[in-house]
């Protein structure tokens, strides 16, 4: 059992044929491309991307949602595509932001109902959702029908089905997306919880949480345009970046100041400049500390006071600009493929 | 279990007016106007088999309506309304028997209306059923060989609106219409031009309907030159032969869709109905 590894892809892709117009030609939008991924049993893995990324894709195609169009992709030991009947019963799935369930049934006939898709013993179900509806802070909703739920009850009641079977692999799509900061952490501390319960369990999440990756995930996947950038533990990526030395700095208005003449000072290697409503935010990435002095000096020149600076441990976020050349809020905006 | 869910989901008890309405009061009215309108065409004349004729047939449509488009229906409803059809699916069951419960419950609910339909129909609205004359055995083995045969139909239907992404809600009503004219419910098939009755002769429906009617008015069921030749035993194996024809169909179709609706990703495709 733990000999197998609880996913493996290998060269995974998924192309999606787009109806355009009759006139047009049809289109091909590749939503995946040469995935090679492994996760361990027992392992927290993270999907870290932005949107369009390809996570939910993926994602599917692991939980038999979705054939992929090239590659294969085993979990808990067999293949997707050719036995999902195998897979099933040791997986189970949850995605976020969006609210599903049987409105007239109340959370707990709803959660009864797919333990019982599972073979679980009826009076052990209804142990189970006792304790982990309590674990979410939702016991006293038990009896409620569901459509009388609020978006993020019925967002905790869905994450609690997941749970609920029992899964060798979990598979979550962005679980604490919408849900307020409380619910977020409740959420986040429960998944640690219950994967510490049994070593044997294994979680994917994805997320375009860089905190959530980062504090959560043994070891994470950054995904970009339906490619796997890099995977590793967070420590390890972020490893990478920490022979630069990375500086926050607030400064008075900037007088004419710009981000190129920021970036054509030798050892500075990344410049991002926001303004503010005091003047202005500078995230600076430097070859070497010494450079720093020169940076004060430009300012200087052009009258412009330091009022905050601080050097910082480079974060996933850090990572990501490093990988793809520009940040994940950046990339949402800009790096849409046209659907 | 999931003829459970269906069940609560079908009989909306929350809101008992609406589910009287809906069970109790639609089919009666709809069987008041038949009667009106073939009181005005015959000139009063319910002694004529064609009346308990229609009567009958338009009161056992009423299962196709809802058993057939009940399976069927469960994919849209799953899949747009409840967003639940991809826990479904990836939950250790077999989908297709998930979708028959769901009409199972259906075919309780429907079985209330077409009771209530037949009733008033005696009460009040003229038609003429002896009760000593009723083939029991006949009326229930058919009864049920058909509403299995209903759900394998729906399961056909099920297949195809997984496929489909819009309109989908449309595929359960158009057949069902289809099947309603096609199937000798409300006029005898020999009304139909000769080149379109073939569909007629295929379709379970048709021999299902007849063989009900026989079994409860008797002789007068069989005045109608279509099927006369045929003794109830032909025509039940006939029923018989063709559900189990159309039946392979279905799960057949039903796992080519499936693996269809797989490679396109249609299986939790909302479209904002
Ligand atoms: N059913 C579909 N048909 C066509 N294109 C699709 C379909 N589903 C997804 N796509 C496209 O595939 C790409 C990847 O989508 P996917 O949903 O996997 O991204 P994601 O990483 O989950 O993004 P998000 O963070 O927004 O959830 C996107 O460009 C999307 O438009
Ligand atoms: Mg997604």
């Amino acid at each position: 059992m733990s000999a197998t590894l609880a996913i493996e892809t290998k060269d995974l892709g998924r192309i999606y044929k787009l109806r355009g117009n009759k006139k047009e030609a049809r289109k091909e939008l590749v939503a995946l491309e040469g995935v090679n991924l492994t996760v361990e049993r027992g392992e927290l893995f993270g999907l870290l991307g932005p949107n369009g990324a390809g996570k939910t894709t993926l994602i599917k195609i692991l939980t038999t949602l979705l054939s992929p169009t090239s590659g294969w992709a085993r979990v808990a030991g067999a293949d997707v595509n050719t036995e999902p009947d195998a897979v099933r019963p040791r997986i189970n799935m949850v995605s976020g932001g969006e609210s599903s369930g049987y409105g007239l049934l109340t959370v707990r006939e709803n959660l009864w109902m797919f333990s019982q898709f599972y073979g679980v013993p009826s009076k052990e179900a209804n142990e189970r959702i006792e304790a982990l509806l309590e674990m979410v802070g939702m016991k006293d909703r038990m009896h409620t029908k569901s459509s009388d739920l609020s978006t993020g009850l019925r967002q905790k009641m869905n994450i609690v089905r997941g749970f609920l079977t029992q899964p060798e692999v979990l598979f979550l799509d962005e679980p604490t997306l919408g849900l307020d900061v409380g619910a977020m952490r409740d959420v986040r501390k429960f998944i640690l919880d219950w994967l510490k319960a049994d070593k044997e369990r294994t979680l994917l999440l994805t997320t375009h949480y860089m905190m959530e990756a980062e504090e959560l995930c043994d070891r994470v996947a950054i995904i970009n345009k339906g490619r796997v950038l890099a995977c590793d533990k967070p420590s390890v990526l972020k490893h990478r970046l920490q022979k630069d030395a990375l500086f926050e700095i607030e400064v008075s208005p900037l007088n004419g100041l710009t981000q190129q003449m920021l970036v054509d000072q030798p050892e500075v290697t990344k410049a991002a400049v926001t303004e503010t409503e005091t003047g202005a935010k500078l995230s600076l990435s430097l070859v070497e500390e010494s450079a720093l002095a020169r940076v004060i000096n430009l300012f200087t020149q052009k009258d412009v006071k330091v009022m905050n600076l601080t050097k910082r441990q480079p974060t996933l976020e850090d990572v990501f600009v490093d990988l793809v050349g520009r940040s994940m809020a950046e990339e949402e905006q800009h790096g849409q493929p046209e659907a | 279990m999931a003829a459970w869910l269906g069940w609560v989901i079908e009989s909306n008890w929350t809101d008992p007016f609406l589910f009287a309405v809906y069970s109790i009061v639609k089919p009666i009215s709809g069987a008041a106007i038949l009667v009106i309108m073939y009181g005005i065409i015959s000139q009063g004349n319910y002694d004529n088999a064609l009346f308990p004729y229609i009567y009958l047939g338009n009161a056992f449509y009423i299962y196709v309506g809802a058993v057939m488009t009940g399976v069927s229906w469960a994919v849209v409803d799953d899949r747009e309304h409840y967003k639940t059809l991809k826990y479904m699916y990836i939950a250790p069951i077999y989908i297709p028997l998930y979708l028959l419960g769901r009409g199972v419950a259906r075919f309780i609910t429907g079985s209330i209306a077409v009771f209530i339909t037949l009733a008033a129909g005696i009460l009040f609205l003229n038609v003429k059923i002896n009760f000593a004359e009723v083939d029991w055995l006949l009326f229930f083995v058919t009864l049920i060989l058909g509403v299995v045969m209903l759900a394998l139909l729906g399961l056909l239907l099920a297949g195809i609106t997984l496929t489909v992404a819009r309109h989908e809600g449309f595929i359960g009503e158009a057949t069902a219409g289809a099947l309603y004219i096609f199937s000798g419910a409300v006029f005898p098939l020999d009304v139909l031009p000769e080149w379109i009755r073939p569909i007629g002769y295929f379709m379970p429906t048709t021999y299902w309907l007849e063989l009900l009617r026989r079994s409860l008015v008797g002789n007068v069921a069989q005045a109608f030159p279509t099927l006369a030749s045929f003794s109830n035993l032909e025509i039940l194996g006939i029923l018989f032969g063709l559900s189990l024809f159309f039946g392979t169909i279905s799960i057949w179709v039903f796992k080519i869709c499936d693996a269809r609706a797989r490679e396109l990703g249609l299986i939790d495709r909302t479209t904002n109905y």
